[in-house]
């Protein structure tokens, strides 16, 4: 799948909440819980199941941190591959529903 | 002619509830089990009980969840099963004569109603010192039960097993938690006085070789304390209210790790322990690459 094709979405079967800078979210279905740190939350609230990975690396994190943008990329991918392996995050190489059923 | 139904009222953490069931014997023993909880109050719910031949208390998952698309929910074991329409606010029980059962249909049921209402049941002795409850939450063997053990004769045992928590105290209803007690026991085998007050402080317990008290980050107060809330059902929603209600109770109560070596000094610790709570969650945030970007700090 090409890099630039790359969307995500988060599950419906999860509850998330930002605290004190965190984001702190759960899988309803198994209770797993994660702690999102502020880079980890801007992919997470951007996971709108339209805007591109690529967009939202450029737009929400090269725009904000100080990083470099293949490096961030490159970053990014792997954190939506951890995510979507415990169902937190939906990806596609299509746009998605936001939220989407898991 | 369908036998007459006897029907107990029993409040607990102020919500009353009636329980109603035609067989005598099981009328005699909730009315027993629940001493110190009966209620004249009006009840808001009411739960009807069917004695079966089900089996003896199951370690069985529990599952609660919805019936299809309906409000109502399904509640089942080895050895009962229940439904429950929230609109309503009525149920009907068919389990054995079993008290264990019995509390654990109670206790399933609180945590829902408790769920909607910002509050929650949780894995905690708690107990009343100076007109402050302190809950003291943990894993199995953390310690819960020697700190009801070791507590000094003035202090009023509210639980030493599940702990019954509510938004708002007496005297404000916006302000803080009150944890209620229960009559549902542990190791001690003794129920809890059925008093309230507000939530002094909550302790995550283990044991070691002296008493230290050190502070949680806010997102491991949150992590340890979704660990120890009793909660049974399969819905989104409820798990999101849930979260929602952890971070309140976080941010506006005390939470600590209490290390404790098992002797009585360890009230004084807690006796003197300093409730003036201050935690800022203003953050500057740095605009730079974090050193561990985009890893998940931490998962359970």
């Amino acid at each position: 799948m090409p890099e630039n094709c790359i969307y995500i979405a988060r599950s419906t079967a999860i509850a998330a909440r930002a605290l004190a800078g965190e984001m702190m979210v759960m899988n309803s279905a198994d209770s797993t819980f994660f702690t999102l740190n502020e880079v980890a939350t801007a992919i997470f609230q951007a996971a709108d199941g339209r805007t591109p990975l690529r967009e939202i690396v450029r737009d929400k994190i090269c725009e904000q941190f100080d990083v470099d943008p293949e490096q961030a990329q490159k970053d990014a991918e792997q954190f939506v591959a951890e995510l979507s392996s415990y169902g937190i995050l939906l990806v596609s190489d299509q746009p998605l529903p936001a939220e989407t059923p898991r | 002619m369908a036998a007459s139904r006897k029907v107990a009222c029993v409040e607990i953490g102020g919500i009353p509830i009636a329980l109603s069931t035609s067989n005598e014997d099981f009328f005699d023993l909730l009315c027993q089990r629940y001493d110190g909880f009966l209620s004249s109050s009006g009840p808001e719910f009411e739960l009807d009980f069917d004695l079966t031949d089900a089996g003896a208390v199951s370690d069985d998952e529990v599952r609660v969840r919805r019936d299809g698309d309906s409000e109502e929910w399904l509640i089942e074991r080895g050895d009962f099963q229940a439904r429950w329409d929230p609109r309503t606010g009525r149920g009907r029980v068919r389990q054995n004569a079993n008290p264990y059962s019995l509390d654990s249909v109670l206790r399933i049921l609180h945590s829902l109603i408790l769920a909607e209402r910002g509050g929650f049941l949780l894995h905690a002795a708690s107990a009343i010192c100076d007109g402050r409850a302190y809950l003291f939450s943990g894993v199995s063997g953390a310690g819960k039960t020697t700190m009801t053990r070791l507590a000094p004769p003035d202090i009023t045992l509210l639980t030493d097993e599940i702990s019954y928590l509510r938004p708002g105290n007496v005297n404000n209803d916006n302000d803080g938690y009150s944890a209620f007690g229960t009559p549902f026991a542990g190791e001690l085998a003794t129920a809890g006085e059925n008093r309230s007050a507000p939530v002094g402080t909550l302790f995550f317990l283990e044991k070691g070789p002296e008493n230290r008290i050190e502070e949680l980050s806010s997102a491991e107060a949150v992590r340890q304390l979704m660990r120890n809330i009793l909660f049974f059902a399969e819905d989104n929603r409820l798990v999101e209210k849930l979260l929602a209600t952890a971070c309140d109770f976080v941010v506006r109560v005390p939470i600590r790790r209490l290390t404790f070596y098992p002797d009585g000094r360890v009230w004084d610790v807690v006796r003197n322990f300093d409730r003036n709570f201050e935690r800022s969650f203003e953050r500057k945030i740095e605009r730079k690459l974090d050193p561990n970007f985009p890893r998940v700090l931490e998962h359970a």
